[in-house]
């Protein structure tokens, strides 16, 4: 089984129809696992039980920023090998990364309620993850400026590509700019900062909400395959009629 | 290369004559500007302070405006096909296309810089510092563009789609030029650090903007 097996729709639909069920229920295991974690993770000293937001709010973020590699590959699917199910890849995930940048923005801007004082700061983090959120829009506005969705696709390929490039650029720059936001504490040089107590639960939330998006995607490129037969369907049927 | 030359001759000639419309970005400029004073209360002070912003703003959206026109004309008499099809580079293409927009559409903001300075109580050293930062910056903004006038003109949809996608990819751009000018004038950081990054932005943008343009054309188009 490669990629390009799954380059035939119908094979990729009887595959997913078969995996999905078990994706869902393992999501689902391990969410309930990591909620029950992050509850009964102790209060911090001094963001006392506010800091369980984090449980939701770092997850979110990992994935606002992964969903955004996953589209790029898909472009480059698009664009250089016309893999046929890359374009339904890429147009399936930009509303769910939209939505986990949302989220990522509403709990983030929650927490900082308490511990900044302030719903919203323009911080370098908090402004380049709401410009991130203004790119996911504006690729979503490209997918429905165009009826035609293989040609909206090579658009949107190019200007996910393009922000790809940009958006370590934007990044670094608001960086620069302005900043409160506390320094990354999982991923860095020198191990993990955060305390074990922490760090479980919110390993199991991300692979938990990864888990998550997979499914979702999965399901989404399904019903944007069926939605693609629907209009197929309906053309010919209009053409026919009109013959 | 000659054939390059002539494009951007072309194009410059183009733009400047009657319906070219690269002035009309100066006009919009101004009037941005003007705008400025009955929002935020005619003191001069403020606008002194905020003068920097004010013109990197209004350049921003000035030269956002005319990108509309750097494929759509050439796509509507079908003279952009016959470029596609040539056997000249189409990146190439794309950048002499780019060039001669900057030449004829970003220049005339620059040079209208210390007049509108002027109307914001800028003194010299500010309103040298903004347009340093313009020559430096403006290179970018339309290079940048171009790849969402690129896409636009492959899907027959301009204006509005056209400023959604691209505003978010010029927020380096503004956040550095008017860094570098705001350094300039009141310091205290260096002015040479955020212009190199600026400078570096635009030669960035003048490799990957006619690439991810050209892509888009030679996809786009059918």
């Amino acid at each position: 089984m490669t990629l390009i097996d799954l380059a035939n729709p119908t094979r990729f639909l009887q595959l997913t129809a078969r995996i999905l069920p078990w994706l869902a229920a393992a999501t689902a295991i391990l969410l309930l696992v990591g909620l029950y974690q992050a509850a009964m993770a102790p209060d911090d000293y001094q963001q006392g039980a506010t800091v369980k937001i984090m449980f939701i709010h770092v997850p979110n973020a990992w994935l606002a920023m992964f969903v955004w590699g996953v589209m790029s590959l898909a472009a480059l699917g698009t664009l250089v090998w016309r893999h046929p199910l890359a374009d339904v890849a890429a147009k399936a995930a930009a509303p769910i990364g939209a939505a986990f940048t949302f989220l990522a923005l509403v709990t983030g801007s929650l927490w900082g309620r308490p511990m900044w004082g302030t719903y919203w700061e323009w911080d370098a983090r908090l402004t380049s993850v709401l410009i991130l959120f203004l790119m996911y829009l504006g690729l979503i506005a490209l997918w429905r400026a165009v009826e035609d969705p293989s040609r909206a696709a090579r658009a949107a390929a190019v200007l996910t590509l393009v922000g790809a490039l940009n958006l370590p650029i934007i990044k670094f720059s608001v960086d620069w700019w302005n900043t409160l936001h506390q320094p990354a504490s999982v991923l860095r040089m020198g191990g993990p900062s955060l305390d074990r107590s922490f760090l479980i639960p919110l390993l199991v939330m991300a692979v938990a909400f990864s888990l998550l998006f997979v499914t979702l995607h999965l399901a989404a490129m399904r019903n944007e395959i069926l939605r693609r037969r629907v209009r197929s369907l309906q053309m010919m049927q209009a053409s026919r009629r009109s013959a | 290369m000659t054939a390059l030359a002539a494009l951007i001759r072309r194009d410059i000639k183009i733009a400047l004559r009657v319906g070219g419309g690269a002035l009309i970005g100066v006009l919009f400029f101004l009037t941005v500007v003007v705008l400025m004073p009955f929002a935020l209360g005619p003191d001069l002070a403020l606008l002194t302070r905020l003068g920097p912003a004010i013109l990197w703003l209004g350049a921003l959206l000035a030269s956002l405006l005319t990108l509309d026109r750097l494929f759509m004309a050439d796509h509507e008499d079908g003279s952009l096909d016959l470029i596609v099809m040539s056997r000249t580079p189409l990146e190439l293409t794309c950048a002499a296309k780019a060039l001669a927009h900057w030449l004829a559409a970003g220049v005339p903001l620059i040079l209208a810089t210390p007049v509108l300075g002027l109307l914001l109580n800028l003194d010299a050293t500010a309103t040298a510092a903004v347009a340093l930062t313009l020559l430096a910056g403006t290179p970018a903004l339309t290079f940048t563009g171009m790849i969402g006038a690129a896409l636009a003109v492959t899907l027959h949809r301009g204006g509005l789609l056209l400023a959604v996608l691209v505003l978010p990819l010029s927020i380096p751009v503004l956040i550095f030029g008017v860094a570098a000018s705001q350094a300039a004038i009141t310091g205290p950081l260096a002015f040479g650090t955020p212009f190199s990054i600026l400078c570096a932005l635009s030669l960035v943008s003048l490799v990957i903007g006619p690439f991810a343009a050209a892509a888009s054309l030679r996809h786009g188009l059918d």
